[in-house]
């Protein structure tokens, strides 16, 4: 498959004439104007590109972007996108999905197309809530969390989506939010991955789970417990002052403060995008002792899935003519005369 | 015809030639008696006789050896005529040990041949079994011709200088049978030969001792001619349509009708599929004709399956997708999308036993229901259902046309029975067909705006009520679809009433309006005292019952429905023109509701759900009835609820 050509395109180019019909003030603006941005900057082609989603807020993405679209059922996106691309490979596949549509009623679909490596984006709104059905708690929420159906509070452990992903063979796992700055950043790294990226996206749903990702993701105040990933990179928060280093003893990671930004001297670690064990430990970091990691966590690319297909079929087809007669009148045949 | 050799029950024995034969080899599921009835098969086929097969055998891969859920049993009805069924009570069983005698010998005709491998009459096969004697010693084998041999010694013998080990040494006893079989039946061996010498290519020796196996067991029975119960029978080709034959199961037919119809479309074919018997086998086939523009694959789930499928048809494949009834209704949610966003797919049902994963290796035609009405809302969808392993193909071809031409989802009904069984089959010429290029739309299609730009309808219709097919990557026509109720025209999501009024009746006739050739009469005439109406693997049966009952006098009609929905426009009078009409189904009714609430006639059931195929002289019993009993006398009245069986065939109570 050649690359696609690069075509010039602007922010407005990806806006369709249809009404965005989420709550205002929903962080899924913030969302679709850092795709919109950022699919110019990818050089973008709108009748190559296709955004394939769920169910659920986050899976009213397709409408809101002039490409190609398709909202599908309850989780089965990947399933779809799979199809998809199997069926015309030079197509740019993104998923949308949230934590109720990817991580509960289609977990295993997420599974399956990170392990086979599909070669497409999968943005993850978590927002740790069911908001298009009014409110109730979901796989992501946290322990405690009141809702219409846990009135006394949720008693199940939220599932880790990178963990889930990582556990589940992905080759690149990121982390955002939805008002970051960075988010575009992240999102061309995702492009530039060929296979399956997940990108877990923060979200704030200003209806039913109000700012519970503030601690990180405020506005304001909150850069210190931010942890941007780079690779080759210190493992630096709060400005340098602290970073993570690698404590053998315990096989994991531990704070430690930074003076006057010799990192070396406190023992920081150095990212490494392609260290699975360290991108393990950097998505399971407790947040509140430890800073929420975000960025490129994992990337290191193996070849895709549908790549891996074409391969295949190409091999067991080498040599053969698609006969048709010949296949219906194949083994044993016997002639009857009049 | 197997009637002819019922008439004559010691015809074997008497060295009569009969018209057909049926034949069931029973065994331990692992003996091998799959194996060696379709290579009796294959053998039969190629002497010219027309055939029809039932392989029966247990949902457990190696059920403990010797149980009588452990049987597995392959049966073969063959003769110088047609031959549409896998017969009634087999003339010869093959037993290879006592759980398949006790399993099987109900079914044997009186006075039919049993063979017996005395080898496995042990103390503790007996128990196992549930024999408190052999029966070999008492006189429950009184009523039959039978034949005790040590096949088991006979085997070890024959293989000995082949240096096997015992358990490898038993492996041959199946080809031991099968010489013995071709023997009685006057088969050639060379195609025997040359088909171990290639399966066993690896292992010369094997080959070897299987060859030699199967040639003891023929020369058993040039030798036991002399002086046993014995006779080497000879049926006559039966006289048929000239051209190149070969035998082919259902689910070799739908693979190959598949292909066949992606091919006149000139698309390339998407395949989703998830293991599940007995649909799995057409995922087999199809994985080996990737050359074809084939692309198979194994999805996570029923549903990715489905999904999948339908993904690829949205991006300008033909989608299939294939399971059996527990896995379709995981798929039902999809469907509604396909049909929704009206995209092309082919869903091929192989039915079988239910509810729940009820007789998952048995047959039963007990998914209409949910081919027809299986989903949420009001969601058409057009269904056609296979009568024999070999219109299987005809029907996948017609599916693939369907769903493109109108832009649908098609479910394609077979069943275990159909999928496994096989038949002679006349080749056709791929030429022949019609062949009907598919056009994708490349510009837009709709009135200009204010701006005098063209404007894009992904969901005009064509005079079929079809919208067009835009495939991604196509520029300048980017548009979004989805299950959320779209507006007419632009497909842009639109709640309003009167749209979603206009467009469930868009999506309503379309379907409704969908060509289906007119209904024809199998046998008999428009008009007369009964209809007889079948649908699917029912086929065979009710021919052979109404050619027979109609041979005493009674007037009775045979009609197959192809079409399930919609159904042929003619239906419904041609049914009206008949005083009575009978429903013979594999469930409890399905097709008859159906036909009453279509048509308001008093469609009478007759129902088996035994998981197993219906035999002709049940048939033919219960046709009967409607005629008082005397043939040629066409009075009386048939209480409805007496037409239903009332102890079906095979069912434990």
């Amino acid at each position: 498959m050649n690359a696609p050509a690069k075509i010039e395109t602007t922010l407005k180019d990806w806006e369709t004439d249809q009404e965005v019909r989420w709550c205002p003030g929903c962080g899924d603006y913030a969302i679709l104007k850092a795709v919109q941005r950022t699919l110019p900057q990818l050089g973008a082609d709108p009748a190559n590109t296709v955004f394939v989603s769920g169910i659920g807020c986050s899976s009213r993405f397709p409408y809101y972007v002039e490409s190609y679209g398709f909202h599908t059922i309850h989780g089965r996106a990947p399933a779809f996108a799979t199809g998809i691309k199997l069926a015309n490979p030079d197509l740019d596949v993104w998923i949308i999905t949230g934590d109720g549509d990817g991580m509960s009623i289609g977990g295993n679909h997420t599974m399956h197309v990170l392990r086979r490596n599909l070669d497409c984006q999968i943005m993850l709104f978590n927002n740790e809530i069911y908001g298009l059905t009014k409110g109730q708690y979901s796989p992501t929420s946290r322990e405690g969390t009141r809702s219409p159906s846990t009135p006394q509070g949720s008693v199940d452990h939220p599932a880790r989506p990178c963990a889930f992903a990582l556990g589940s063979g992905a080759r690149f796992v990121a982390r955002g939010f939805d008002v970051s700055k960075k988010l575009p950043e992240v999102l061309m790294a995702a492009h530039a991955h060929k296979g399956a990226a997940f990108i877990e996206i923060f979200q704030n749903c200003i209806v039913y789970n109000k700012d519970v990702f503030d601690d990180f993701a405020a506005p304001k105040g909150a850069e210190d417990r931010q942890l941007w990933v780079e690779h080759g990179e210190p493992l630096l928060f709060a400005g340098g002052t602290k970073g993570l280093k690698m404590d053998e003893g315990a096989c994991g990671l531990v704070v430690v403060d930074v003076a006057d930004g010799d990192w070396q001297a406190a023992g920081v670690a150095v990212h490494d995008k392609a260290n699975r064990s360290l991108a393990h430990m950097l998505v399971e970091l407790p947040f509140g002792p430890y800073p929420m990691a975000l960025g490129v966590i994992y990337d290191d690319p193996r070849p895709t899935y549908e790549a891996s297909v074409l391969e295949e079929k190409a091999r067991a087809c080498e040599g053969k003519e698609p006969n048709l007669a010949a296949l219906l009148a194949k083994g044993q045949t016997w002639t009857v005369e009049n | 015809m197997a009637s002819q050799a019922r008439q004559d029950n010691a015809a074997l024995a008497a060295n009569t030639t009969p018209e057909a034969v049926v034949v069931r080899f029973a065994g331990d599921s692992g003996d091998g008696m799959q194996l060696t009835g379709g290579q009796f098969t294959l053998s039969t086929a190629l002497a010219g006789n027309d055939l029809a097969t039932f392989p029966d055998f247990p949902a457990e891969i190696r059920a403990p050896q010797g149980t009588l859920f452990g049987v597995s049993a392959f049966q073969i009805n063959f003769g110088s005529t047609d031959v549409d069924t896998a017969g009634d009570a087999p003339d010869v069983l093959v037993a290879m040990n006592p759980a398949a005698l006790k399993v099987n010998l109900p079914a044997l005709k009186p006075g039919g041949l049993v063979i017996v491998d005395t080898g496995e009459f042990t103390k503790r096969n007996l128990e196992k079994a549930h024999y408190d004697a052999s029966p070999l010693d008492d006189d429950t084998l009184a009523p039959f011709t039978v034949l005790k041999l040590d096949i088991s010694e006979l085997t070890m013998e024959a293989v000995k200088p082949f240096g096997l080990g015992k358990k490898e040494a038993l492996r041959c006893k199946n080809m031991w049978t099968l010489g013995l079989a071709l023997w009685m039946f006057d088969r050639r061996r060379a195609p025997l030969h040359d088909w171990l010498k290639a399966k066993f290519a690896k292992a010369p020796d094997i080959a070897a001792a299987n060859i030699a196996a199967l040639d003891a067991g023929h020369a058993y029975g040039e030798t036991a001619e002399l002086s046993g119960p014995l006779r080497q029978v000879h049926l006559d080709p039966v006289p048929s349509e000239a051209g190149l034959y070969r035998t082919i199961t259902g689910a070799e037919a739908v693979s190959l009708g598949l292909v066949a119809g992606a091919r006149l479309l000139r698309l390339p074919m998407f395949f989703g599929g998830y293991p599940i018997t007995p649909a799995s086998a057409i995922l087999h086939h199809l994985v080996r004709m990737k050359e074809f523009n084939v692309t198979t694959f194994q999805a996570e789930d029923e549903i990715a399956a489905v999904c999948a499928a339908i993904g690829a048809s949205y991006a300008g494949q033909l989608g299939v997708t294939s399971s059996s009834g527990p896995g379709i209704a995981l798929k039902g949610e999809a469907m509604g999308l396909g049909i929704m966003t009206e995209l092309p797919l082919v869903i091929v049902n192989s039915q079988r036993g239910g509810p729940s994963t009820g007789l998952p290796t048995k047959t039963e035609q007990s998914d209409l229901y949910q081919a027809v009405y299986g989903r949420n809302g009001d969601a058409p969808m057009p269904v056609i259902a296979a009568r024999s392993p070999g219109d299987a193909f005809y029907c996948a071809i017609e599916a693939c046309r369907i769903a493109v031409d109108y832009m649908t989802p098609v479910m394609l009904l077979t069943d275990g029975y159909i999928a496994n069984a096989s038949e002679p089959w006349k080749i056709p010429d791929p030429d022949s067909f019609e062949r009907s290029p598919v056009e994708f739309l490349t510009e837009k299609n709709g009135p200009a705006d204010a701006d005098g730009n063209a404007t894009l309808l992904p969901y005009a219709r064509d005079a079929k009520g079809a919208r067009p097919w835009i495939k991604p990557g196509t520029p300048g026509l980017m548009h979004r679809i989805g299950g959320i109720e779209k507006q007419q025209g632009t497909g842009n999501l639109d709640y309003s009433p009167a749209n979603h009024q206009a467009m469930t009746d868009a999506r309503r006739e379309k379907v409704a309006n969908i060509a289906v050739p007119d209904q024809q009469v199998e046998l008999g005439q428009e008009g007369g005292k009964l209809a007889v109406v079948g649908w699917g693997s029912t086929y065979g049966p009710i021919h052979q019952a109404v050619r027979r009952v109609r041979k005493k006098g009674m007037d009775a009609s045979h009609i197959h429905l192809r079409h399930i929905w919609p159904m042929p426009k003619n239906l419904g009078e041609l049914l009206k023109s008949y005083d009575k009409v009978l429903v013979p189904e594999m469930n409890t009714g399905q097709l008859k509701t159906v036909l009453r609430d279509q048509f308001l006639v008093d469609a009478l059931p007759l129902n088996k759900v035994s998981g197993q195929p219906f035999q002709i002289a049940e048939l033919e019993m219960e046709i009967g009835k409607f005629f008082d009993g005397i043939p040629g006398d066409e009075g009386g009245e048939v209480d409805p609820n007496t037409a239903q069986l009332p102890n079906p065939v095979g069912v434990e109570k």
